[in-house]
């Protein structure tokens, strides 16, 4: 089948928050497109509303009006289990502070997608395996995330992200818990992955320097709204 | 997610919070096990009263009396209409109402003033004819010596203490086989004539219609019995030697009936004040005892009164169970408290979960697991605190019973409807307070609850 639309876009998108009286709009008529296999930046300041974006285009929220298309499915006409349906097995993704359950180990981490995606149990053990083994974290399996380094929790959360192999990989500042050094390895793994799997990634940050060194493509958010953007490298 | 899964997930949940989630369980166990004892105390009961009433054989009879005659048990006054076509109490209405299906005996009360003499003691009491079918009743548990040889021999039993008094100084038990003299009236019929004649006649001196000459008859001492088997019926009871049935009719002691029978027009017919009808097993007593209301005559049974025993049993246990439920009241709102205290503490984990692609009912399922995990331990553990109260308790009956003289007996019983019942009702409260926290786990926003620190 030849698709000739892009994989993810965003047309005309808006958020409005009611904050007592008052109507913020954290996203502002966002028109955007991602193609299959891109690693796009979403670039702002504090604010900018790009984090909110971010979460519309995860299925986490939905927008006041526009329409938001991944693989041809508009997400603001699903019903919320047939969104839950597209969170476990579209998309995935990485938080900023990580998220891994702290009272399970980081191999029922892991796992948990695959439980709520009702993956049969024999297949789960070898996806797991795979999945951390990808991120090189095979040996602290049975570690919890209290003892793991910010950058083996933050790559114990891809892990996580891939094991129910999504298409997609939101991921909402990555970096921003991690010193440089460990933010790069990240970053690198996450380009690895782009490659391998061929997969989609929409990261925000707020680092301009390394959304120009590992994205395909970068966007500014400024008040809501698009302001630029260009391409990387 | 599968059910497995889920009750993995619930359980790891569970465990880490171990000490409230064992408090809360705690809460609810103690509910549980209020409710089981106590429930089980009121069942233990009923049970006790329901066996030591069922062994008096008083369950598988019907008292018949005529309304025409002075009301007899259960009699009550009667209607002037009733009076009127109403049949009298004779020996044709002992041929009908043993024809009637599933009667095994008709009886009458017969029942007399005699003067016992005993070696050189002479007392009086009172000797009741005993039917044949009280052999069969279990009344006679604990009997010494054995029951009457034959419907007619000219044997007696005695009652325990009258045995003891009899006997004294020596032991009761030496009675068995030795004889004893009874001193009674009997009635001796006279020819038909003008009743209000011999009712003078009888007032002035016991001549004419009726008379009655002393006689004396000797019985040999077969048994001793504790209680008498035909206690606790309205007018009955009381005896102390107790003779068979066809012996003591076939003695025609004066009776009271004979005042009404010579008021009757057939003054030299016997007739009864009362007759017992036994039946083949207490179901058959309602459908006997309806027959015999057809036929005209006041009938009563005291499975009427075993039905009333059973109201009062069934609303004792009603209060007990109650209180109970007021304990697991409180203890589902522990668990409530638990499983929003949780909500709050778990705002975050709940965020994850939806955002890896967990559906509102699955959160809520998650949330309704746990609540139910709880409530069956709670249930288990109540269910084991209640058997262990309720042994408490026949326990320290049995220590004090024992200090009285009295066999033990128990009295806490856990059915297996009560056993279940309660593991149930405390899953099916701790589901109900989990519905609340539950409900609010699965509606949250996942944006929000990510945000939370």
């Amino acid at each position: 089948m030849v698709n000739t639309s892009p994989f993810l876009s965003a047309e005309g998108v808006s958020r409005e928050f009611r904050l007592g009286e008052s109507v913020v709009r954290a996203v502002d008529g966002v028109s955007l497109s991602v193609e299959a296999g891109e690693f796009i930046a979403l670039l702002g300041s504090s604010g900018s509303g790009k984090s909110t974006l971010l979460n519309l285009l995860a299925g986490l929220d939905l927008p006041t009006s526009g329409a938001i298309r991944v693989a041809g499915k508009d997400l603001a006409a699903l019903s919320s289990p047939e969104l839950a349906r597209y969170r476990r097995e579209t998309a995935a993704m990485v938080f900023q502070s990580f998220n891994l359950l702290p009272r399970m180990t980081l191999e029922e981490n892991v796992e948990l997608p695959l439980r709520l995606a009702e993956v049969d149990r024999g297949e789960r053990g070898k996806r797991v395996s795979e999945s951390l083994e990808r991120v090189g974290l095979a040996a602290r399996r049975q570690h919890r995330p209290s003892e793991l380094s910010g950058g083996e929790q933050q790559r114990g959360a891809i892990a996580r992200a891939l094991v129910n192999r999504p298409s997609i990989l939101f991921a909402d500042e990555p970096t921003g818990n991690l010193d440089s050094k460990n933010g790069e390895n990240i970053l690198q793994l996450l380009v690895d992955i782009q490659k391998s799997l061929g997969m989609t990634i929409v990261m925000v940050t707020h680092e301009r320097p390394l959304a120009e060194r590992f994205a395909n493509r970068f966007v500014f958010l400024s008040d809501g709204k698009l302001a630029g953007g260009g391409a990387a490298q | 997610m599968k059910a497995r899964d889920l009750t993995e997930l619930a359980l790891r949940n569970l465990r880490e919070a171990l000490l409230r989630n064992s408090l809360t369980t705690l809460g609810v166990a103690v509910g549980v096990a209020s409710l089981v004892g106590m429930v089980s105390l009121g069942v233990g009961l009923q049970e006790l009263a329901s066996q030591r009433l069922m062994r008096s054989g008083l369950f598988d009879a019907v008292f018949v009396t005529s309304p025409r005659g002075f009301g007899g048990p259960g009699g009550g006054p009667a209607r002037a209409s009733q009076i009127k076509d109403a049949k009298i109490l004779d020996e044709d209405a002992r041929q009908q109402l043993a024809k009637i299906p599933n009667v095994i005996e008709v009886y009458p009360q017969i029942r007399f003033a005699a003067q016992v003499k005993f070696g050189n003691n002479s007392t009086n009491t009172s000797v009741l004819g005993l039917p044949a079918s009280s052999r069969s009743s279990g009344a006679l548990e604990g009997m010494k010596g054995q029951f009457f040889s034959s419907a007619e021999a000219k044997e007696a039993l005695l009652q325990a203490d009258f045995a003891k008094e009899l006997a004294a100084p020596a032991s009761p038990d030496s009675l068995i086989g030795k004889e004893l003299t009874l001193r009674y009236a009997e009635r001796i019929s006279a020819p038909s004539g003008d009743s209000a004649a011999m009712l003078g006649a009888l007032m002035g001196g016991l001549a004419g219609g009726i008379s009655v000459a002393p006689r004396e008859q000797t019985f040999r001492i077969v048994g001793i019995i504790e209680s008498d088997p035909s206690a606790g019926i309205g007018g009955f009871g009381g005896g102390r030697v107790f003779v068979p049935l066809a012996t003591a009719e076939g003695l025609h002691t004066a009776q009271p009936s004979d005042l009404q029978a010579l008021m009757s027009n057939e003054p030299s017919k016997p007739t009864y004040l009362a007759l017992t009808v036994r039946a083949r097993s207490p179901k058959d007593v309602a459908a006997i005892e309806a027959d015999i209301k057809k036929m005209g005559y006041l009938a009563f049974s005291l499975l009427d009164a075993a039905k009333g025993l059973r109201t009062v049993f069934t609303v004792f246990d009603l209060l007990l169970g109650l209180f109970g439920s007021l304990a697991l009241t409180v203890a589902s709102l522990g668990i409530i408290n638990t499983l929003v205290m949780a909500i709050l503490e778990r705002r975050r984990e709940i965020g994850v979960l939806k955002a890896l692609g967990a559906t509102d009912a699955d959160v809520k399922r998650l949330f309704f697991a746990e609540a139910a995990a709880m409530g069956l331990a709670g249930g288990l553990f109540g269910l084991a605190g209640g058997w262990l109260i309720g042994r408490a308790l026949t326990l320290g009956t049995t220590i004090y019973l024992k200090s009285q003289d009295l066999p033990s007996i128990k009295i806490s019983s856990i059915p297996w409807w009560l056993a279940l019942g309660a593991i149930l009702f405390a899953v099916l409260v701790s589901l109900a307070a989990g519905l609340y926290p539950a409900s609010r786990a699965a509606k949250l926003n996942p944006v929000e609850a990510l945000r939370y620190e």
